[in-house]
């Protein structure tokens, strides 16, 4: 299948975007099984967090007494599949009553900055959003 | 690169079609399915909405009409289309964003 796309020599935008909080429906899960799945194909992979999705990010979230996975420290590992871009959406964000300090702080490692560790997260508001979704070659919903 | 979003979701139960709205550029088409064609009702506050949107709001003929919606109470500014028209959007536009 690599082979395949290598001979193709096409690297698209590939956008998951996220609109729903964690763990009321599968879909937050699921989109993120979607995004560790398609990490494989060597695509130019970001997320978008916007409404609800950014309830994805909280920081401290813990499932014990609800009988469902926590699978927030998932996101801390999609910088070893190079994705390195999560959108966050400002205003999303602001109506929710929350600010960037009560998400998790989330970073991938450069290797070619000596492995420097940069933030994942990116801050924009609704306007770049727009602009950013307007940028992509495919675009997935969740 | 321009889109085209689907909406699928009644107005009065979620808010995809103001999100969407909201995150549609200027050259994207908006189309209203399913439950989503509530939205196109005039007088509405989804249907107040479109005027300042950027995209152009499209809405399914089969989807009213299964609803019961009559063609003049569609808000100005909204294109019925059918199936057909479903499909010219689909090829004229580089990508389908279909919100959940």
């Amino acid at each position: 299948m690599s082979e395949d796309m290598e001979e193709g020599g096409t690297v698209k935008k590939f956008m998951y975007m996220n609109r729903k909080a964690p763990y009321g429906t599968i879909y937050a899960l699921e989109a993120l099984e979607v995004v560790l799945i398609g990490a494989a194909f060597d695509q130019d992979v970001s997320l978008a967090f916007i409404d609800d999705g950014v309830f994805q990010l909280t920081k401290d979230q813990n499932t014990d007494d609800i009988g469902i996975k926590n699978f927030s420290p998932a996101f801390r590992a999609l910088g070893d599949y190079d994705v390195t871009k999560l959108y966050v959406e400002k205003e999303s964000l602001a109506e929710r009553g929350l600010t960037q300090d009560d998400l998790m702080d989330l970073v991938w490692e450069d290797e070619d900055d000596d492995w420097a560790e940069k933030p994942s997260i990116i801050m924009v508001s609704r306007d770049e959003m727009k602009k950013v979704l307007g940028d992509q070659d495919v675009i997935m919903s969740f | 690169m321009s889109i085209l979003h689907t909406v699928n979701k009644s107005p009065f139960q979620k808010n995809d079609f103001s999100s969407c709205l909201s995150h549609a550029n200027a050259g994207d088409a908006v189309l209203l399915i399913e439950d989503g064609v509530y939205g196109a009702v005039s007088g509405t506050e989804a249907a107040k909405q479109i005027s300042s949107a950027e995209a152009s709001v499209y809405v399914l003929g089969g989807d009213l009409a299964a609803r019961g919606i009559a063609s003049d109470k569609i808000a100005d500014g909204i294109t019925v289309v059918g199936y057909d028209g479903f499909v010219d959007l689909a090829a004229e536009h580089q990508a389908v964003n279909s919100w959940l």
